[in-house]
């Protein structure tokens, strides 16, 4: 449709966030849910136009930007990232729907907020220079320092300083990975590049790859976060507000994913397979002892915030489990071992586009129950079905998606993964099966004690259920959350390509 | 053909969602209608199937329907196999569940979720038969997660009980744990069989028989075995078996309805379905029938010992329901498939039966499940009493009933087997039957016999419920009494299964079947084999302590008041996972969050490095101090250092 439907998805929004923050807090509502639809409605080409027989980019732009330093304006979407690219604009418009009546101080601001990080979230998915790439990645942290920073909770100020810390320390690493990985793309200025498709041809050695290796891991490790660098995360989920806790769960924790795909397989494939080990074992911790940290929550936010961590380990483990399955001697013959990795790579994407969906609708829930009675605290609640049973409803449903129930989008990625991974390692799959009782003791746990049972005191009395628009909101996630359970096909079928051709490209030693 | 395959799901499922999400719109009588359409539809579709396929003889039908998702080396979708195996599961399901749809509408009528329920159980129809309809394992295993979801969300359909609420988590979780080993079970196939087709695997699995799977460093397992063992897990925890039967008493605190379509009729006997159709699995490995078998022996018998201490109506039936799913297990584990389908069969028409009679008495007796508050309701209730006691007598093995020729049948396949375990588990099916007769005539007796012991104002109350509840039970006293008769032929000896069972020599059903002359002869025969004494001895036990001699009951159980109070305590299983699992995790869970994420991540590590970063700046601060004196001693100081530098090096 458009030559430069990527450059409009990621400008659109910062336009538009711009123009809000001119235009001031009467309007800021209307506006914002008429630019965040306006960007989801152009980002929908990118999936229908997608070709999916190919794994090149696609949707590319490509304009010089600094000349000196080879740096161009570029960017392209393959099956990996156009899926993400997707989940975030479709997220960033019931954000902005969550936070219509509920968002009372600087409307203006936090809608702005949040459509400018929209953006850079998509250019941070679709940039395919390392320098343009670095510079969406580090700039995404403004809007969100800004949003936990205003619209926090009491001990916002902590946990800002604790994310920012976090992530920022992770990144500084990265910014010298990707320095190194430029000056090796030639020898004069003129031959090098910041192209990140470049930097995935370089041969490096064994002892590059495994110092690139961990920079990268530290950056995209924060971001997942995986255990032990997570403690930033039920911080931050508990001081910010609704939308910025979706936004964070929902596409901030994807671009951790992402990044291994994009860079550390890719580039450092030898050093992932070298190091598989540890990323399996760090992947299991987070199902396991993660799931159990969350069964002992009294805390909504931080409940899900944990079990967010702990899903997330789906992701890194199916991203690895490759070359474990790789290296079993097992498994007879190059064809099978691609097959059930590429199993666990397409089972971590599915996994995350599906968390991105329930974590971002537990999250909401929490949030309609949180501007009720202002408080998370699980003891609060008690017999929530009898006054609000509309909302009884959706949070059942999530829930159950939480805990991997068969036809919600929760149980695909999760089984793929389990079925890859037994395919490395009976004990894997073991361990990693554990979450389909861990997961749903601690999320029917809550369950039962925030919504079942008689009302628990005069507070939950009085609660009203949600209104059409939260009724609208909740349904928008509810259908996505079905769909992607009874229908996963449409994606994997965008990333087969993809996965194809990394598998094709990780199997061969680089040196 | 097809959409008539289709049509059977497909028709509950509209029923549920119009039920479910227009329920306000149409009203109780539109709901329950829209749900008993469905099934009513579901019920007529699965008879033309079963008449194609069973009378007419048309072949099994295997296809699928639609592509779920295609990654890697699978390739998923939904997909109908239509074997006798399935033509029976049909039948019984959509029957079961019609009367119970029926049933509800009396049962239910005062409640104010009316057309929650029929949504929920029409969505539960919806969901078994997509789960009996499956030619994959994925697709099993959608049916089995969502007929949990149902059974969870019945049980807690009273959200404001504690109890309730209680029953449904514990039922949730403890089935995950068998699904745990189910999927673990189904990735194991995916790996080994390099499909999840039921047609490809079980061609497969005579190459497969002898691969082994490495276990540990140098420890190499059976992969069929293993395969079956954690499959199995999966119908322990659906089909209620030792050690994880824990679940189904608690599940009482249901709405009596689905206490006999989900933990009675159909859902708990889904485990039992899914090893039979793994037959050409099970068949592989001694081993795994052998477990098989030996816990199908122990629920059979101890299950059926704790039916004789609980005095709450629905829990006698309940731990009967244990019992006898353990029968089934024990058909399964001797390899006679098809005795254990036969049970299955028998068992839920009179077992729905009974539970539907139980709770015709309940709604009689206002809601009140105290046995020791009953008695002599025989005169009050005709209907429930005449159909109570056909579905008591079926239950023990009468001859003639239905429940006696699945009964037998298993009684001598367990006999004919020469697997290790068999002679354990042939005693406990035999002692189960006195125990059976005994617990059930207990209740009987307590029921409708005796002293009436209820209040004045519910005796005055006393009368027999409306044709909504007594038709059902009239239409399910029917197949309970003559199914056996009638199908005993057939589906043991007859071939019916035809290829959707597969058994390896020696075929136990097979050599028994040498000796068979017929239904009546059979059952003539039984009369003079120690299951019937012992039932009759059972029956005449019960009647003794219950009417003749109550007082003999209670000093019995001050006699022996250590088994009594263990059978009370129910072994212990309920406080063990309580305090080990249940108590266990959470403990396990604080400890690494207090300790590993708050002390050693965030104090030691994330706040330690803010606090060393704090104390460092905290000395170098003192370089500045904002004296421009110092700053320009400091300059020439460095000056002198570098210049020192430049020249001495």
């Amino acid at each position: 449709m458009f030559e430069a439907n990527l450059s409009l998805t990621i400008w659109i929004p910062v336009i538009g966030g711009l123009l809000i923050l001119i235009a001031g807090d009467k309007w800021s509502r209307q506006l914002a849910l008429l630019f965040s639809v306006a960007t989801f409605v152009i980002s929908i080409p990118l999936w229908t136009q997608f070709d999916s027989g190919t794994a090149a980019m696609q949707f590319v732009e490509k304009r010089p930007w600094v000349d000196t330093f080879n740096i161009y304006y570029h960017l392209g979407v393959d099956g990996f990232s156009m899926p993400l690219i997707v989940l975030t604009t479709f997220m960033t418009v019931i954000v902005v729907i969550s936070a219509w009546e509920v968002i009372k101080k600087r409307p203006a601001q936090y809608m702005a907020a949040f459509l400018i990080m929209e953006g850079i979230m998509v250019g941070v998915f679709s940039a395919l220079d390392a320098v343009l790439f670095y510079i969406f990645w580090e700039a995404m942290l403004i809007p969100m320092f800004l949003i936990i920073g205003i619209w926090g909770g009491p001990n916002r100020v902590y946990a800002t300083i604790k994310f920012f810390l976090y992530t920022f320390l992770g990144s500084v690493l990265m910014l010298v990975a990707l320095i190194y990985l430029y000056l090796k793309t030639g020898d004069t200025a003129a031959a090098r590049s910041f192209s990140i498709l470049d930097f995935h041809k370089l041969p490096l050695t064994l002892t590059e790859q495994i110092y690139i290796f961990l920079a990268f891991l530290l950056a995209f490790a924060v971001k997942v976060p995986m255990w032990p660098v997570h403690t930033w995360l039920p911080d931050a989920h508990v001081e910010a507000p609704t939308g910025g806790s979706v936004i964070l769960a929902a596409i901030m924790l994807k671009i951790g994913g992402y990044g291994f795909l994009r860079f550390s397989l890719p580039i450092t494939p030898d050093a992932s397979r070298e190091l598989d080990w540890l990323i399996i074992l760090l992947s299991l911790v987070a199902v396991v002892y993660i799931g159990l940290v969350a069964l002992v929550q009294k805390d909504m936010k931080k409940l899900i915030a944990y079990s967010s961590i702990a899903h997330m380990g789906f992701v890194t483990l199916g991203l690895f489990i490759a070359f474990a399955i790789f290296s079993n001697p097992e498994i007879a013959g190059q064809s099978a071992r691609f097959k059930t990795a590429a199993l666990g790579i397409e089972g971590a994407m599915v996994q995350m586009i599906s968390h991105g969906f329930i974590s971002g609708a537990m999250f909401l829930c929490v949030g309609v129950l949180y501007d009720r009675l202002h408080t998370r605290e699980i003891s609060a609640y008690g017999g929530v079905a009898n006054v609000m049973p509309k909302f009884a409803m959706f949070m059942v449903l999530f829930a159950m998606a939480n805990a991997g129930l068969p036809g919600t989008s929760g149980f695909v990625g999760e089984f793929m993964v389990i079925i890859s991974s037994f395919s490395a390692n009976i004990w894997y799959a073991f361990l990693a099966a554990t979450t389909l009782v861990i997961g749903a003791a601690y999320t029917l746990w809550m369950v039962r004690r925030v919504l079942y049972g008689e009302v628990a005191n005069d507070n939950v009395a009085t609660l009203k259920d949600i209104g059409t628009r939260e009724y609208f909101m909740l349904a928008l996630l509810a259908i996505a959350v079905l769909l992607v359970g009874v229908w996963p096909a449409p994606i994997t079928e965008v990333l087969h390509s993809s996965v194809n051709n990394l598998l094709q490209h990780i199997a061969v030693p680089k040196y | 053909m097809q959409s008539i395959y289709l049509g059977i799901p497909l028709a509950p499922l509209a029923g549920a969602i119009v039920a479910g999400l227009f329920g306000r719109q149409i009203g109780r009588a539109g709901a329950h209608w829209a749900a008993i359409i469905g099934v009513g539809i579901a019920f007529v579709l699965s008879l033309i199937v079963f008449k194609h396929h069973i009378i007419d003889g048309a072949p099994d039908f295997n296809g699928n329907v639609y592509t779920w998702i295609e990654s890697g080396v699978l390739h998923l979708g939904v997909g109908f196999l239509i074997d006798p195996l399935t033509c029976i599961m049909l039948v019984v399901v959509t029957f079961v569940s019609l009367m119970v749809h029926i049933y509800t509408i009396g049962y239910m009528h005062d409640d104010p979720g009316y057309q929650r329920f029929f949504s929920y159980i029409a969505l539960f129809t919806f969901s078994m038969l997509m789960l009996v309809m499956a030619n994959n394992f994925m697709q099993l295993f959608f049916g089995w997660e969502a007929v949990g979801l149902v059974s969870y969300l019945l049980i807690g359909f009273w959200f404001k009980r504690p109890s309730a609420v209680y029953a449904n988590l514990k039922a949730f979780l403890v089935n995950r744990v068998g699904d745990f080993g189910f999927l673990l079970g189904i990735a194991a196939v995916a790996l080994y069989f390099g499909s999840l087709d039921y047609a490809t695997v079980f061609r497969a699995a005579p190459g497969v028989a002898s691969e082994t799977m490495p276990i540990m460093a140098g420890v190499e397992w059976n992969v069929i075995t293993v395969t079956c063992i954690l499959l199995f897990i999966g119908a322990m925890g659906k089909s209620a078996q030792v050690p994880l039967h824990v679940w189904l008493p608690d599940s009482m605190e249901g709405p009596t309805p689905i206490s006999a379509l989900i933990h009675a009729a159909t859902m708990v006997t889904a485990g039992i379905f899914m090893v039979a159709r793994m037959s050409p699995l099970f068949e592989l490995s001694s081993t795994a029938l052998s477990v098989v078998l030996v816990i199908g022996a122990i629920t059979a018998l101890f299950m059926g010992f704790l039916g004789l201490v609980q005095n709450d109506i629905k829990r006698v039936v309940a731990y009967s329901t244990l019992s006898q799913l353990g029968y089934m297990t024990v058909a399964l584990g001797a390899s006679a498939y098809a005795a254990g389908i036969f049970h299955l069969m028998t068992h839920a028409f009179f077992k729905a039966l009974l539970f539907l009679g139980a709770g015709s008495v309940i709604i009689a007796m206002h809601h009140e499940q105290d046995m020791r508050k009953m008695g002599g309701l025989k005169k009050y209730m005709p209907i429930t009493y005449w159909t109570a006691l056909i579905g008591s007598l079926a239950l023990i093995g009468f001859p003639f009933l239905s429940g006696f020729y699945s009964k037998d049948a298993i009684i001598e396949a367990v006999h004919h087997s020469t697997i290790a375990g068999s002679t354990f588990a042939y005693w406990a099916v035999l002692l189960g039957v006195f125990i059976t007769a005994l617990y059930s005539f207990r209740m009987f007796f307590m029921v409708f016999h005796g002293k009436e012991r209820m209040d004045e104002h519910t005796r005055e109350h006393l009368r027999e419920s409306p044709a909504v509840v007594t038709v059902p039970l009239i239409l399910l006293a029917i197949p309970s009494a003559i199914i056996g008769f009638l199908a005993v032929e057939p589906m043991l000896f007859g071939g019916y299964f035809g290829n959707a069972i597969k058994v390896s020599e020696p075929n136990v059903l097979a050599e028994i079947g040498k000796d068979f002359h017929g239904a009546a002869a059979f059952a003539l025969h039984g009369m003079t084999q120690p299951p019937f004494m012992l039932a009759m001895a059972g029956v005449l036990a019960a009647w003794f302590f219950t009417l003749r001699r109550p007082d003999l009951a209670d000093a019995i159980k001050t006699r022996f008041g250590l088994i009594y109070r263990i059978l009370l305590d129910k072994y212990g299983f309920d406080r063990f996972n309580e305090i080990v699992f249940a108590g266990g995790g959470r403990k396990i869970g604080r400890i690494l969050w207090r300790f590993g994420d708050m002390r050693l991540i965030d104090g030691l590590i994330v706040n330690g490095s803010a606090r060393v970063v704090g104390w460092v700046a905290g000395i170098v601060r003192h370089v500045q101090t904002g004296y421009l004196y110092h700053y320009a001693f400091m300059m020439i100081l460095g000056l002198l250092f570098f210049m020192t530098w430049l020249i001495m090096r």
